[in-house]
């Protein structure tokens, strides 16, 4: 009942993931770590759904519905009938 | 030494402009103004590149926002050091939100680079961007159109120093974090918001409940603004809305017990019924208040934001709803000289 707002998109596919590493770089919540060839979600609850770690990963290997964690946006974006909430 | 950077021919050598890690009166003057929400999106400087200290061709390329605030904490961390800087137009809006705007991207990144004909100044094929840009910025992509390879440094410019030395960044500083100063800056652009509904509720409160309900009403909001964000970390529960309900009953409690106190005339049910009212409206407003700090803060993800929303405005709404009814039905009950 208390944690409703623990809850995001992100969805990683090791099987694409090249190693790379530049998901470790752009995440502000370090929610990757390596893991030998490849890298591991150790904190998927902490993503924050920027999309960061999508735009940057070149094999595709990275989903997440990025968009701004923001109430104010999407109540504003209700009530002026916006399809995309933005900072106004 | 300004020039229009728009319409040079390839040929033309584009203006480098030139700039120092000192901030001036001026500069803090503006800061503390954009803080206030005063002239928002006009604090702007000029995209384009700029040249900090002597740059040699070698010198490293730091890119970032066209926001003071951005630019200003960006050249303020790098003293005594010879560096470029690439200003991108994000009109005015910060590295983070330009990038999830997008304004901040791919496509702005790439066309400066060409507009200030980069490749010619510097012998190498790096830019080292603010890691926070990265939602904005694909540097595969920048890589294939420009033959420059991104470099994403860390989330703080005051940890560029430390970056410059190894172009490696510790776990630390590819972290956001959200600290008591962190939160305490983004306050009072929230109370500028904050004055006309401020105003208007205060107004309602008084027509329907006198001074009383007037302060309520102010106590209730400004817990949101202020209190809320400076507690935000120790309130427990995890969700913003059962944070705000938490701070919301407290700072409307002394409001319920006082209306309580001031109705000895009436029966017991009634003056129950009226201090009830206290603890039904202000918590759903504070609550209210506290759901729309989300947008504010460096964690929180949209579909989590949206699952407050769907859970927590209902319970918000039903609140306030059963308060104001209550409010009106004691008032309708008074008016008829009952109890």
């Amino acid at each position: 009942m208390f944690d409703v707002s623990i809850a995001n998109t992100l969805q990683f596919d090791p099987v694409s993931c090249n190693g790379c590493g530049m998901c470790l770089a752009v995440c502000p919540h370090g929610v990757f770590a390596r893991n030998g060839r490849t890298v591991q979600l150790v904190r998927p609850e902490a993503c924050m759904e920027c999309g960061a770690c999508q735009v940057n990963c070149s094999e595709g290997a990275i989903r997440v519905e990025s968009g701004v964690g923001c109430a104010a946006a999407m109540f504003r974006a209700a009530l002026l009938r916006q399809s995309t909430p933005s900072c106004g | 030494m300004t020039l229009n950077l728009e319409g040079n021919s390839p040929s033309q050598q584009p203006a480098v402009r030139t700039t120092s890690s000192r901030l001036t009166a001026a500069d803090h003057r503006d800061h503390w103004l954009a803080r206030w929400g005063v002239n928002r999106g006009g604090h702007r400087i000029e995209p384009g590149l700029y040249a900090l200290g002597r740059p040699d061709p070698a010198a490293p390329v730091l890119v970032t926002a066209n926001y003071t605030l951005s630019f200003d904490a960006l050249r303020s961390a790098l003293t005594e050091r010879d560096a470029y800087i690439l200003v991108l137009d994000t009109q005015g809006v910060n590295v983070w939100c330009a990038a999830g705007e997008g304004t901040f991207g791919t496509d702005e990144l790439v066309h400066r680079v060409e507009a200030v004909g980069l490749r010619d100044i510097v012998n190498h094929r790096t830019l080292i961007l603010p890691q926070l840009g990265a939602p904005g910025v694909a540097a595969h992509e920048v890589k294939q159109r420009t033959g420059f390879r991104v470099e994403y440094g860390p989330v703080r410019a005051a940890d560029l120093p430390e970056y410059l030395k190894t172009h490696h960044a510790t776990p630390e500083m590819r972290r956001v974090r959200f600290d008591l100063t962190d939160r305490l800056v983004v306050i009072p652009v929230d109370i500028v918001g904050g004055l006309l509904p401020l105003a208007i509720a205060m107004a309602v409160a008084y027509l329907l409940g006198g001074w009383l309900s007037l302060i309520a009403a102010a106590t209730a909001i400004l817990a949101g603004i202020v209190l809320f964000p400076i507690l935000l970390p120790w309130i427990p529960t995890h969700d913003f809305s059962t944070k705000g309900f938490i701070v919301g009953f407290l700072v409307a409690l002394p409001f319920a017990l006082l209306v309580f106190q001031h109705n000895a005339d009436l029966t017991w049910w009634l003056r129950t019924a009226k201090a009830l009212t206290q603890l039904l409206i202000w918590p759903a407003v504070t609550a209210f208040v506290a759901l729309n700090f989300t947008g504010s803060t460096t964690f929180t993800s949209r579909t989590g934001v949206r699952r407050e929303i769907f859970t927590y405005a209902p319970i918000m709404a039903g609140m306030f709803g059963a308060g104001l009814v209550l409010t009106l039905a004691g008032a309708v009950i008074k008016l008829w000289g009952g109890a």
